[in-house]
């Protein structure tokens, strides 16, 4: 097996993730679709890692961790925050700027 | 270590490739299952397994220090924040399929679909044939190796690290904390009001009944027999859960009076009669004014 079929995993995946982000209504599910989209970005950055067999790809890996890890927090904080005030989850209800 | 080695490699072992065809399958079916599933319960088990795939991927192409910290902190850390949010913002919402935008899903899709082969055709025409591996890299240990890289050539992008965590820290303390508009009641306002009120002043009765019984859904009885509901709480009167044995408590009253009567040789006028089967939450009609007399002392011999 040629290691390039990870690439093809992590852009099929970072696809069902911007499709998801496009389809789902949710916030939070929202937010999981950005997830999985920084995920598949890592695999491919893993993947790269050992094409060029240095380990500078891990290494940006693991910063897009880190801030993925700090964009969840800061994220959900916003979800429950706005679910507070506004009892709802759904991103079409935060309509306020609207004409 | 030596599977390890050979892995990081540019070449694949069979057990590599069966590895990544099963772990693929399950990592698309997660990632499919995220965007299907209607609740968001569902969809964050779905990523949860998508995440594990992904880091027996790492652990596979020579990152293990990545493939554990995956676990850790995604499927550990992350996961478990969503979870919890999942349960705050209500396990049961589920996504309205009324589209605000007409043909904005069937657009995404189709968008989605464009994307993704957009993507694939760019891979597949990269000429990607060589693959150096990590045997290298990882020589003296993957973990050694990151740490050299993070604490020379990517020390400046660490510590921005360090300090991008706290503001997140920080933002979403702030973004949580609920500020009191107004100070909060202290007892003694909370009593006036009570009395201005003029609802329930003395505290509510206590369910259970002669000391038999001290369920919470078992109603105390009023002093004219009927059930008080106050004393069963708001939840399962609204359930309608109320265990209403008083009826069998009387019954067996009047049983251990009749024994005692039995006992004592007393002419049948004295005995108490044995109140017959009533509906539940219904008043004790009032022409049975001697099984309800006879209760007390009844209660009494009993607990002697």
């Amino acid at each position: 097996m040629n290691p390039v079929n990870y690439l093809y995993l992590s852009a099929l995946l970072f696809t069902i993730g911007a499709a998801g982000v496009l389809i789902r209504r949710n916030a939070i599910v929202l937010f999981m679709c950005v997830e999985l989209m920084l995920n598949a970005s890592n695999l491919a950055l893993v993947t790269f890692s050992r094409l060029h067999g240095t380990l500078d790809g891990q290494i940006i890996a693991f910063f897009t961790m880190v801030v993925a890890a700090a964009e969840v927090v800061v994220g959900l904080a916003i979800i429950v925050s706005i679910f507070r005030t506004r009892h709802s989850a759904s991103v079409d209800d935060s309509n306020l700027m609207k004409l | 270590m030596t599977a390890l080695n050979l892995a990081a490699t540019g070449t694949t072992s069979l057990g590599e490739a069966v590895q990544f065809w099963v772990l693929a399958v399950v990592a698309v079916g997660g990632a499919l299952g995220m965007v299907l599933m209607r609740k968001a319960v569902h969809s964050a088990l779905c990523l949860a397994a998508t995440m594990l795939a992904l880091a027996v991927c790492y652990m596979a192409q020579g990152a293990v220090f990545l493939g554990v910290v995956q676990i850790v902190v995604y499927t550990g850390a992350i996961m478990m924040l969503f979870l919890f949010v999942v349960m705050l913002v209500g396990v049961t919402s589920e996504d309205s399929l009324k589209e605000q935008l007409k043909g904005q899903r069937f657009a995404a899709v189709l968008c989605g679909l464009g994307f993704g082969v957009l993507l694939i055709a760019g891979i597949a025409d990269a000429r990607l044939n060589h693959f150096t591996g990590l045997s290298e890299a990882n020589a003296e240990g993957n973990v050694p190796g990151l740490a050299r890289l993070i604490f020379t050539r990517y020390v400046w992008a660490f510590e921005v690290t360090g300090a991008l965590l706290i503001t997140a820290a920080i933002g979403a303390m702030v973004l949580t904390h609920r500020e009191h508009v107004k100070a909060p009641k202290t007892q003694r306002e909370l009593a006036a009001q009570r009395v201005k009120d003029n609802i329930q002043l003395p505290p509510l009765p206590a369910p259970g009944v002669y000391a038999r019984h001290n369920a919470v859904d078992i109603p105390a009885l009023l002093p004219d027999g009927t059930i008080a509901e106050d004393s069963v709480m708001e939840t399962l009167r609204e359930r309608g859960q109320i265990r209403d044995v008083s009826q069998e408590m009387l019954r067996r009253m009047a049983e251990l009076e009749n024994t005692t009567a039995d006992w004592l040789g007393r002419p049948s006028s004295e005995r108490p009669t044995v109140a017959g089967p009533r509906k539940s939450l219904e008043p004790v009609p009032a022409q049975q004014p001697d099984a309800q007399t006879d209760v007390p002392k009844a209660d009494q011999e009993g607990a002697e």
